[in-house]
């Protein structure tokens, strides 16, 4: 195995993992600041991917049909938490989780409903399309190389919005004492109808990114958003830190999974044996890793101490 | 409304059994299968309510054991349909044929399922063990999904549905008087769990852990004995599921089941005796119905859960009986 095609794997680990902090950071960010298991993430990425190629497919723009990927979901987003999320967050979980699950139900029969069942396509857009030849000779697509670019500084963007801005402050102080920010007079719905937007916006982004390298079809959202979880229970629920390491990780360890648990068991098996142990063993790593960290830190990498 | 809820339990009951019985007179053997498959249904759920029920633990991979019960089923029969020898290192059969010997496997199995994985995930709580009981039955889906020995992500089929001594369970009506015995006796079980010493104790785990660990009481051990009892009664429904279809698949471990099987129990009531049955029943009838109607049947249901969550919290019993808590 050569080393050209280790550092592929890892790009394409890394372009995984990135996508993936997109969806977990909103999620992180929705059950730190409001106390909310927000199940209906999933078909916010899939209303994001639809959007953006129906758009993309009316005027021929990739980037108009991104615009339209994070409108129609932060809008989306904004219109859900006033409806529905609003009376939910003093709520139990079970019926936070119920609520939300009969929100996917809802969005994905009416997306089927409106769009039907066959899947849309969106594609790369020309300027972006083909190969780049990185430092030592790799051939690596120049799409994926820019969802790396794009992911990186979004999680950059967040950083500096949280932690140097006075939204920032607002959510960090909303994170730790709800009552005492409301006191202090600033408008807590507002606040969390924004955060739930923000969130929402994060997920259409990576459905338009993620959209246009796979198909764009009904129940796309939805093992994007259980692998979503997986991160943030690894990143520690309510810590964005956490879910950029633990995107990093799940994003890794899938790519990397399959291509190399395979090979290493073709070491000591023979092939056709290796191949299905080896993928078998592949599709549940992430779960094991999961495992693993909770029995070391039962609330995560970077997840707060109970 | 204010209404009996022990009156209510034994008319859902009673017309769950004649409905059947009806459709055996006028010769309609798909409403026969229809009960029947909510009555498995139920079973399932039922099994669910002990750990959520009771215990308020929100398992969001119960479909976790319901696809194991499924699989138990799925691969013994077909090493007894295909005359080939399941090796398991200490330990070979040529698979069977025969539902007692199946349902024991699969409870088993659940049940050894559900002591490893309640170890894991019961020290964690809250949304940590909703979405850990959800990663652990994603990761037998794709476990199942790359398994090609049976069937990978196709699924087994099984010609002919397995035997129980003394009856023919390929006609309709005798299959559904197995499941509908097994229901009762489960629900039997239920409630004297629900009333026994261990019940209480579970219950009061629930409402405040600290406790229960202050009278002398481990919530550990009683969680993990009711998340072993729940797993073996889902996983029983999973196998019984599984011959009711003749047909095995990694659907069987889906998430979205896993969801239903909660949905079930909303709908009828948290922690109720009958709830789960009651939600199964409505779960059914509205699939058949709605679906028949139109394909985009979840568009309902969601709506409806949504108001059952929003406005009816105790669900359909929590309806009819004015009380909106099972325990009050």
């Amino acid at each position: 195995m050569s080393s050209i095609l280790i550092i592929e794997q890892i790009l394409n680990g890394l372009q995984f993992g990135v996508m993936l902090f997109l969806m977990a950071a909103g999620l992180t960010l929705i059950f730190g600041v409001m106390g909310l298991i927000n199940l209906a993430h999933g078909s916010l990425y899939m209303v994001g991917a639809f959007a953006a190629a129906a758009v993309a497919g009316l005027t021929g723009s990739f980037l108009l049909g991104l615009i339209a990927a994070l409108i129609a979901a932060a809008f989306a987003g904004a219109i859900i938490e006033m409806v529905v999320i609003r009376r939910l967050y003093k709520a139990a979980h079970l019926d936070q989780v119920l609520a939300t699950f009969a929100l996917i139900l809802i969005f994905s029969e009416g997306t089927r409903w409106v769009f039907g069942s066959f899947p849309l396509f969106l594609d790369i857009p020309d300027a972006l399309s083909g190969p780049v030849t990185l430092p030592g000779g790799i051939q690596y697509p120049l799409y994926r190389l820019t969802l790396i670019a794009i992911g990186l500084l979004v999680a950059l963007g967040l950083w500096a919005l949280i932690e140097r801005t006075r939204i920032g402050i607002q959510i960090r102080a909303g994170e730790n004492d709800r009552e005492m920010i409301g006191a202090l007079g600033v408008d807590i719905s507002k606040l969390y109808t924004l955060i739930f937007a923000l969130g929402a916006a994060l997920a259409g982004l990576a459905g338009a990114l993620v959209g246009a390298i796979q198909s764009v079809q009904v129940g796309m959202g939805e093992p994007v958003l259980i692998l979503a979880f997986v991160v943030i229970v690894i990143g520690g629920i309510g810590s964005i830190r956490g879910a950029f390491v633990g995107a990093l990780l799940v994003g890794l360890t899938d790519t990397l999974g399959g291509v190399f648990l395979p090979e290493l068991f073709k070491l000591f098996m023979e092939a056709g044996a290796a191949q299905k142990s080896g993928s078998a063993l592949a599709s549940m790593s992430i779960y094991m890793l999961m495992g693993l960290v909770l029995i070391w830190r039962p609330t995560g990498l970077f997840g707060a101490r109970t | 409304m204010k209404l009996n809820e022990r009156a209510i339990n034994t008319v859902v009951l009673l017309g769950l059994l004649a409905l059947p019985l009806y459709a055996l007179v006028v010769d309609e053997p798909f409403t026969i299968t229809l009960v029947t498959r909510a009555v498995i249904l139920a079973l399932a759920a039922v099994g669910l309510n002990i750990v959520l029920g009771i215990g308020g633990l929100v398992s969001f991979g119960h479909a976790l054991f319901f696809g194991i019960g499924g699989y138990a089923m799925g691969i013994l029969a077909y090493h007894a349909q295909t005359y080939t020898t399941l090796n398991l290192g200490f330990f070979s059969t040529g698979g069977t044929k025969l539902m007692p010997v199946i349902w024991l496997v699969a409870m088993t199995v659940s049940a050894i399922v559900a002591y490893v994985i309640g170890k894991l995930t019961l020290r964690t709580s809250g949304v940590y063990f909703i979405m850990i009981t959800l990663a652990f039955a994603q990761m037998f889906y794709y476990f199942t999904i790359s398994w090609a020995q049976y069937g990978g992500e196709d699924g087994l089929s099984i010609y002919i549905r397995n035997d129980f001594p003394g009856l023919n369970t390929l006609v309709p009506i005798q299959f559904f008087a197995i499941c509908f015995v097994i229901l009762c006796s489960v629900l039997f079980l239920y409630a004297r769990l629900q009333a026994s010493p261990f019940g209480l104790a579970l219950n009061a785990t629930r409402q405040s852990a600290t406790r229960v660990e202050a009278v002398g009481l481990d919530p550990m051990k009683l969680k993990l004995l009711a998340f072993v009892i729940s797993g073996a009664v889902t996983g029983l429904a999973g196998a019984l599921f599984a011959d009711l279809n003749r047909f095995v698949s990694p659907t069987m471990f889906s998430w979205q089941l896993s969801g239903e099987l909660i949905v079930l129990i909303i709908i009828g009531g948290v922690g109720r005796l009958m709830g789960p049955v009651i939600g199964a029943c409505v779960f059914v009838a509205l699939e058949h119905f709605l679906g028949g109607l139109t394909s985009f049947w979840h568009i309902y249901l969601g709506v409806i859960l949504l108001c059952i969550v929003l406005f009816a919290r105790g669900g359909i019993l929590g309806l009819l009986t004015g009380k909106e808590g099972a325990h009050v």
